[in-house]
């Protein structure tokens, strides 16, 4: 697509107000170290937040953040990629790229939610699974794509919110659900724009163009089908005021609980499951197959 | 002859991995003729021989690299291949451009593999019991995923469910289908969800590995099989080998991410030589389907797993 296409597209398609910034730009607010992270979310939005540990075979893993607490009265099970606050804090918990032990507490959560009938809520935000030996000794693509199975199987609401980094299986390892929202200035790609950048040019730093050609952001997703809504940030990004973004996210949570309780758990797998089986793109006997919501705009 | 005569597969444009690390991507230009020089081992080696053992190294092992094609024929009853959803064709959801447009690359693909994309899937009969087959093509675009091989797995699923008949998945991707952006990741949605309901149905699914398989496509329904094969020092893993070094800047370990490694770190079920896949396969299907039939031995004499 050229560029003159693309700010075309764009402006079809995004409010004016959102075309301010452009992908790079968000990408940097998404990876901003003053960006709330998800520990910040959960003391927020939820009160009495006790915090579980442990995948019961291997270790705790520090970047995933597990556990329960109470939203509005009813008991909610919360899981979340963790990158950390001071440098320390951030390398301890690996700057949020998770081991397998990491995606496996977050399924041993999934499954005590729903023993308990616990809504989920899941908050991404994470550069990608960590690529490192020790990760792939222990099975890290066994653990991604276990988690990936078992979230259609898992019989409560799973509400997920891309808040920073979507960063590939390693986000959609905790990012299946029946409702899934991204913050503003969030992205959420299968490859990072750098990465991407050396394989098509073999140059790192042409990935604000790759970023670009990723369509990565917020409204772009919303435009190709894959998210349900866009979370409003403040001006500047939401480390400058967290209000706006929180009490939107609180309206999201209740609602969807709301309006997803009523279902059988029949019902809940299988919306979950056709709604992830139309984020598909191909033609088959010159009808072309894409997801609704791309067919809107 | 192509596996004998083409030269290095082209860099994957299609796998975030961009692997070519694998011994598949070691491939030097090799004369044709009675006699070829292994790309591993170096020796001279008869090629009837070669041939004979399903392209595998009489010296080393070394299992060539096969064509989609070869790999149905040595793994299916002759004729008995039919090839469905065949007419499904990716298109161009983010009119993405790099040095060329995807369109192009895969007007390319098609062109230098004869095929319409990087997984073929079917109704055969192994060893006379009905399966359902899908064999992936590195040589097309690193036999990434996008769209159309996601809803081509999710098709032979719906298949193997309709009939209640195994499905077998031998697979070789350097991953993701980046060109296709967020589309290809959801493809590991949709193929995992897709292999959770053959579970939940106790209709049987086998994944085979071949050399190389990565990112994407291991971490979704690769590694999801009842059975999980793979072929020997078939390289299997979520992160490329450079990307990994890059990271944590050492040198890796010998035998990282090879098969033999995966078995021993509990991921693989058993590593099978690819003269004794059919067979395996054939017995596998035998011993999950239900009713009393007498299982040949030929798992036994395949050997320990450990290839
Ligand atoms: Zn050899």
């Amino acid at each position: 697509m050229t560029e003159t296409k693309l700010k075309k597209n764009s402006k079809r398609n995004i409010p004016q107000q959102e075309n301010k910034l452009s992908v790079w730009e968000r990408l940097l607010l998404a990876r901003s170290q003053e960006r709330p992270t998800a520990m910040d979310f959960i003391q927020r939005l939820f009160t009495q937040f006790v915090e579980l540990h442990g995948d019961r075979n291997f270790r705790d893993d520090p970047s995933i953040l597990s556990g329960i607490a109470s939203f509005e009265g009813k008991s909610v099970a919360i899981i979340g990629h963790q990158k950390g606050k001071s440098f320390k804090d951030r390398v301890t918990r690996n700057f949020g790229m998770s081991h397998p032990e990491g995606y496996r507490k977050a399924l041993r959560i999934m499954r005590l939610a729903e023993r308990f009938h616990m809504p989920i809520v899941s908050f991404v935000d994470t550069p990608g699974a960590y690529p490192g030996i020790e990760a792939e000794e222990r099975g890290q693509v066994e653990a991604v794509a276990r988690n990936i199975m078992e979230a259609f199987d898992v019989k409560v609401p799973i509400i997920v919110f891309v808040i920073g980094e979507g960063g590939s299986g390693g986000a959609l390892a905790i990012g299946v659900g029946d409702r899934v929202y991204m913050l503003e200035n969030a992205v959420y790609s299968v490859i990072s724009p750098e990465a991407c950048a050396t394989i098509l040019w073999g140059d790192s730093t042409r990935a604000p163009e790759a970023a670009e050609r990723l369509q990565m952001t917020a409204p772009d997703l919303l435009r190709l089908g894959i998210i349900d809504g866009i979370v409003p940030e403040a001006e500047g990004g939401v480390h400058k005021d967290m209000n706006k973004t929180l009490s939107t996210m609180k309206a999201l949570i209740s609602e969807t609980i709301e309006s997803l309780s009523a279902k059988t758990p029949r019902e809940l797998l299988d919306e979950r499951y056709q709604k992830f089986q139309g984020m598909v793109a191909y033609r088959e006997n010159a009808r072309t197959h894409f997801p609704p919501a791309s067919l809107l705009t | 002859m192509g596996w004998l005569t083409r030269s290095k597969p082209q860099g994957t444009p299609g796998g975030p991995e961009d692997r070519t690390a694998g011994e598949a991507g070691r491939k030097v230009r090799i004369p044709e003729g009675l006699w070829i020089k292994c790309t591993v081992c170096r020796q001279i080696v008869y090629r009837k021989e070669v041939e004979r053992a399903g392209k595998v190294c009489p010296k080393c092992n070394y299992h060539f690299p096969i064509t989609v094609e070869e790999r149905i024929e040595q793994l299916s009853d002759p004729g008995t291949f039919e090839e469905f959803a065949g007419d499904i064709e990716p298109v161009d959801p983010l009119h993405f451009v790099d040095s060329h447009r995807y369109p192009d690359r895969i007007k390319s693909a098609q062109k230098k593999t004869g095929l319409k994309e990087a997984v073929r899937i079917g109704d055969c009969l192994i060893s006379a019991r009905p399966a359902v087959l899908g064999v992936f093509s590195f040589d097309f675009m690193g036999g990434s995923m996008g769209s159309v091989v996601g809803e081509k797995v999710v098709r032979g699923v719906e298949r193997a469910l309709e009939r209640r008949v195994p499905l077998v998945l031998v697979t070789s991707s350097g991953g993701a289908r980046m060109q296709e952006g967020i589309f290809s990741l959801m493809q590991m949605a949709r193929t995992s969800a897709a292999v959770g309901r053959l579970h939940e149905a106790g209709v049987p699914y086998i994944s085979v590995l071949s050399d190389p398989t990565f990112g994407g496509v291991t971490a979704s329904f690769a590694m999801l099989g009842d059975v999980i094969i793979a072929e020997p020092r078939s390289l299997i893993g979520f992160a490329g080998p450079r990307v990994i070094e890059q990271t944590i800047k050492q040198q890796l370990p010998e035998g990282f991410q090879r098969a033999e490694f995966l078995l021993t770190h509990g991921f693989l079920d058993m590593v099978v030589e690819r003269g004794r896949l059919k067979e395996t396969l054939a017995l596998l299907m035998c011993l999950f389907s239900p009713g009393d039939r007498i299982c040949s031995s030929a798992l036994s004499e395949a050997g320990d797993g450990g290839g």
